[in-house]
């Protein structure tokens, strides 16, 4: 699926959409929120795109991720199929299959549109065209 | 790096008050080739550009090899500006963006970038001190280090104020920037302001 935006007298196809990756980053900051990390996506347009494995890319960023957030975040778009409910302490992890689970839920799912739900106020931030939205309004700063 | 870094668009719809400009692509390409190979700041890293605009730091750096770059920018028109930007080069697979206000990013709180880089807003009579805001973002956020454009006539305030135990304080190199005439209420064809480009370095 690819949408197409125009500038000048040319189209352009972009295919920037939130991935597993990004949204392991993102956090609710409404004011008055304690823990606004993980927001709970919700999406009815998901889409994947093929990505090269680079398996010492995904054993690097294990590390950085909240894995559990991963997981769970993967499991409510369904694509959590395979991937460990704990990564195992061994720094040099490289069971393969494995990590092409990762790489797959990681970087090949694609949220096109969608909503990224506060944990404490319910607040909807929006996906749209690819892009999280993640900007508060007067009020909630 | 500067010669891939000139087709990069330019904002289709530059606003005043978020001192819309793209930075000059031989710059660019000179102060993050620099970051690289002086400092080994952006291979295989995972970075951060604040205010990204129309992503001419983003492209930089994954030409530079940075393995990933989350880009956030405030604008819907600039957003789209990068997006078509990256498309052409073909880097969306390297790049994150998420629409976010700087002065308030939405990042969990234990994460943390290996390098940040950006080109702030200076500020003007509207929002005073948001060049420093920028900053403090970004130290905040980042394990290694952060490389910004700053007027040359804050340095001595930036250096009084960051410089410590904990953070190192470099100039880079000055230069002039030459801001555009872009918006009506500017009378002159371009603008020069002195800037430095500076390093900011954690531990």
């Amino acid at each position: 699926v690819v949408s197409t935006q125009s500038t000048g007298n040319y189209f352009i196809q972009t295919n920037l959409r939130m991935k597993l990756l990004t949204h392991n980053m993102l956090k609710s900051h409404c004011k008055g929120v304690v823990n606004g990390f993980p927001l709970k996506i919700t999406s009815n347009q998901v889409d994947v795109k093929e990505i090269e494995f680079n398996p010492d890319f995904i054993s690097r960023m294990l590390s950085r991720l909240d894995w559990t957030v991963f997981v769970q975040s993967a499991n409510l778009l369904g694509v959590g199929e395979g991937l460990p409910d704990m990564l195992p302490e061994d720094q040099d992890f490289d069971d393969e299959d494995v990590l092409k689970k990762i790489h797959h839920a990681l970087l090949e799912v694609e949220v096109i549109e969608g909503e990224l739900e506060c944990p404490e106020t319910g607040r909807k931030f929006p996906i749209s065209k690819g892009i999280p939205d993640l900007r508060l309004n007067e009020d909630e700063k | 790096l500067e010669s891939y870094l000139q087709d990069v668009q330019q904002f289709s719809s530059p606003k005043m008050h978020l001192e819309q400009y793209p930075t000059d692509p031989h710059l660019a390409a000179s102060v993050l080739f620099t970051a690289e190979s002086s400092y080994g700041d952006l291979q295989g890293k995972h970075v951060l550009d604040l205010g990204a605009g129309c992503g001419m730091l983003t492209i930089g750096c994954v030409l530079m090899g940075a393995e990933q770059v989350t880009a956030v920018e405030l604008d819907k028109d600039a957003i789209r500006n990068l997006e078509e930007n990256l498309a052409e080069m073909e880097m969306e697979e390297m790049c994150g963006v998420v629409q976010a206000d700087v002065t308030s990013l939405p990042f969990r709180d234990n994460l943390q970038f290996d390098t940040v880089v950006m080109n702030p807003p200076f500020g003007t009579k509207q929002n005073e001190g948001i060049d420093m805001v920028f900053l403090e973002a970004a130290l905040s956020r980042c394990r290694g280090a952060v490389y910004s454009f700053h007027k040359s006539s804050t340095r001595d305030y930036i250096v009084n104020r960051f410089e410590s135990d904990d953070y190192k304080v470099e100039v880079i190199a000055e230069m002039r920037f030459q801001i555009p005439k872009m918006y009506k209420v500017h009378r002159k064809k371009e603008v020069f302001v002195d800037v430095d480009f500076i390093r900011i370095s954690a531990g």
